[in-house]
């Protein structure tokens, strides 16, 4: 046991072996319970949304849709995430490096003011007193204590940033753990180390906006300004989410099959290229913007090389090239029988496998494109753009999210998971809703139809607009969207039955898999082997890497495709 | 193992099948990276970005005078404003509709002046689906050249308020 715990503090997982700080198991446990909150008021935002979009149905009505619009994008993109992100960071620098909390004061800090700014944010944006999108671009005006509630909200983010640092001060000065850090503790570093100038941005963007909401600027900071800074925190922050879910990748890649890196040097470097190469790349947001160049928009957001680019490709291998090497050890060969023979049923697992599919093939791939300079010109606030992001955020490291938390409620809240059946299919309905949304969004964005628009109708328009061509789609995003929103609320209650209501489970978890997949797992988590011995090589994740890499390029030049078609423009 | 302390030494270079993803990956990473300064200097189609400042009102007055210069009709109560064939156009967006329609000729390059008179707006040229983003206070000068003939609308696609979803206009291109 570490020399730094307490024993009467802390308690051995019987299920893991690992040691668990009471006090970080407490913070862990308020901020996972605050980020499903978060997601139910998202969730139900959402179907509200999806139902507005599709066009036969029509729910809401304009100002209602930008109201709930804005309600839904920062409890699903700032709240849940960020909360979840919380209970990550008091995991991985406690139980991971087996050490115990740094600072109880910072985590009642962290927690208290998180809170405070979530019920302003929310009060604020259902008493009509802040529609103006999640972006909240100057000059639109939210009453004040909108930007004062997200900045109370960051600077808890910061206060919980600050204690993590703490703990891996601790752990090394008391020496808890040997060598370098678990690879998902070095991952969630650097989520924490991309928070802190994501934090920084958001401070500078913000806290001028709140004086002049205040009355005490005259003027609204300059809108170019303001999106150029902006940016520096809303796309950053979509970079620790990355980072955070990669680091859940390999976390549940190993809980759920026993896989280990083949290579730790190569992941930790892609880790690193996420800090070094990705703050400046926000600038992929400004693409169409005036007062910004074109060299400076090439130069940003590719930073001349794709290097986080490069990092996810990198990661995109990593993760199910050791899940394959893992199942082989198992004895499961064939080109695909590592797939096949996955623990499908494991909710942890699918999730996770999901989320990795859905990120690269979708995120990733349209990401990229839209995010090259001139591309973005047929692209920039269309639906092709939530069209993305849902399949990065949502489909990506919402569903990763999930799978987690299918782990964090027996482990860490020591309740059984009920309706375990329904357990098992949600990871399903909820990444098949998301796709079909996304799939929809970015058909009905190729024809023009603009994201944050109620409807297609421009009823009461002095010059009418058809885009009529897109209801199919719209529909897609509907059907898909309601799916999707339903997933999230099953998960939502699923969570909340087993942590409020559910039965103890004496801290042994009820595993997933079937005793026989349990025991191999246990035993590959357990003893000493390596995914580069002879006859493990992964061969069908290189395969799955190619098919990857040939849609990529098709969806690519397709798009230059798309470009050559519109009118000559400088 | 991801959960736990890696082996004392870590640090080696990748081999195998990694290594090999990691050069393909490398030199995908070239190709995209190539793709965008080619299309500078071969493509037709970039945002420069060009803007000039612009103080409160006096983007409003550039416009009405462009309108009191070249306006020749009038449609849906809005002025149809035809600029020399080459010249300077100015088009505006406030609360809520693109003002004024103009009037282009086929295969002539303009320089169309977009502002805003209120908050930032999304310039959304339909059906080709180009996209350029317009802020207060900057004058942005998208240098483009009809390819063909007929009735293009403008939408907002940046919220800008309660009426952002009515908020339209109009290019009319003739040969």
């Amino acid at each position: 046991m570490a020399t730094n715990m307490l024993t009467e503090k802390m308690r051995t997982c019987l299920t893991t072996g690992l040691n668990i700080d009471l006090d970080a198991q407490r913070f862990i446990k308020v901020n996972a319970v605050a980020a499903v909150v978060s997601l139910l008021v998202g969730a139900v935002a959402a179907i509200l949304l999806a139902l507005t979009r599709w066009e036969t149905v029509g729910l809401l009505d304009p100002i209602d849709y930008y109201k709930v619009i804005t309600l839904h994008g920062l409890n699903m993109l700032v709240f849940w995430i960020l909360f979840m992100e919380m209970a990550i960071l008091y995991f991985a620098g406690t139980t991971l490096l087996n050490c115990r909390n740094f600072s109880k004061l910072l985590g009642y800090g962290q927690f208290a003011l998180m809170v405070i700014g979530f019920l302003i944010v929310n009060y604020s944006i259902l008493a009509d007193r802040a529609t103006v999108m999640m972006t909240s671009y100057v000059p639109l005006k939210a009453e004040q204590e909108f930007y004062l509630g997200l900045i109370l909200f960051a600077v808890g983010a910061l206060l919980g940033v600050t204690n993590f640092f703490g703990n891996l001060y601790i752990a090394k000065r008391d020496k808890t753990y040997k060598g370098a850090m678990p690879l998902v503790t070095f991952g969630a570093l650097t989520a924490a180390i991309i928070a802190v100038f994501t934090i920084v941005h958001g401070a500078i963007a913000l806290i001028p906006t709140w004086f002049w909401s205040l009355g005490l600027l005259e003027n609204a900071p300059d809108g170019a300004w303001y999106r150029l800074i902006w940016w520096g925190f809303g796309h950053c922050s979509q970079q620790i989410n990355v980072a955070a879910m990669v680091a859940v990748w390999y976390f549940l890649a190993t809980l759920t099959t026993g896989a280990r890196p083949l290579n730790q040097t190569v992941c930790r470097m892609a880790f690193l290229m996420y800090i070094l190469f990705i703050n400046l790349a926000s600038a992929h947001h400004l693409l169409v913007d005036p007062g910004v160049s074109a060299p400076w928009k090439m130069w940003n957001t590719s930073y001349a090389l794709y290097l986080a680019v490069l990092a996810s490709m990198i990661h995109g291998f990593t993760v199910p090239a050791a899940v394959e090497c893992a199942q082989r050890k198992r004895g499961i060969s064939g080109l695909f029988g590592w797939l096949t023979r996955a623990p499908w049923k494991d909710p942890g697992f699918s999730a996770f496998f999901l989320s990795l599919v859905i990120f690269g093939f979708g995120g990733g791939i349209t990401g990229v494109t839209l995010g090259t300079h001139q591309i973005n010109i047929i692209a920039h606030n269309t639906l092709r753009i939530p069209g993305h992001f849902h399949v990065t955020v949502a489909g990506g490291t919402s569903l990763a999210f999930m799978g987690l938390a299918y782990y964090v409620i027996p482990l860490i809240f020591q309740k059984e998971v009920p309706l375990r059946k329904l357990a098992r299919i949600q990871p399903y309905i909820f990444a098949v809703g998301i796709c079909v949304m996304a799939i929809g969004m970015t058909l009905a964005g190729s024809l023009g139809v603009p994201r944050r628009h109620p409807d297609v109708d421009f009823t009461g328009a002095k010059v009418a607009v058809d885009l009529g061509d897109a209801a199919p789609f719209l529909a897609m995003v509907g059907i898909g969207g309601t799916i999707a929103a339903l997933g999230a609320l099953i998960f939502c209650v699923l969570a909340a039955w087993a942590v409020f209501i559910g039965k103890t489970n004496k801290g042994v978890m009820t595993s997933w898999q079937t005793p026989e997949q349990t025991k191999l797992t246990m035993q590959l988590i357990t003893t000493s082997w390596s995914p580069n011995e002879k006859g493990l090589k992964p061969k069908g994740t290189v395969v799955l890497t190619f098919i990857f890499l040939a849609t990529f390029a098709v969806y690519y030049f397709a798009n230059w495709k798309a470009l050559v078609d519109v009118w000559p423009v400088k | 193992m991801s959960i736990h302390n890696p082996p004392r030494k870590w640090l080696e270079a990748p081999h195998g099948f990694e290594r090999l993803w990691i050069g393909i990956a490398l030199l995908w990473c070239l190709v995209l990276s190539a793709a965008m300064p080619y299309w500078h200097f071969k493509g037709k189609q970039t945002s420069a970005g060009e803007a000039y400042t612009v103080k409160p009102g006096q983007f409003e007055e550039r416009v009405s005078r462009f309108v009191d210069a070249y306006q020749v009709d009038e449609k849906n109560g809005l002025p149809v404003v035809a600029p020399p064939p080459g010249s300077d156009a100015y088009l505006i967006g406030k609360s809520w509709q693109w003002y004024p329609i103009l009037k282009l000729k086929k295969g002539v390059e303009y320089r169309v002046h977009v502002g805003s008179g209120d908050y930032q707006h999304g310039f959304s040229l339909l059906p080709m689906n180009m996209n350029f983003h317009v802020v207060p206070g900057y004058d942005h000068v998208i240098t483009l050249t009809p390819t063909e003939t007929g009735e293009f609308p403008i939408i907002c696609n940046e919220f800008c308020g309660a009426g952002h979803h009515t908020m339209t206009g109009l290019i009319i291109v003739e040969e």
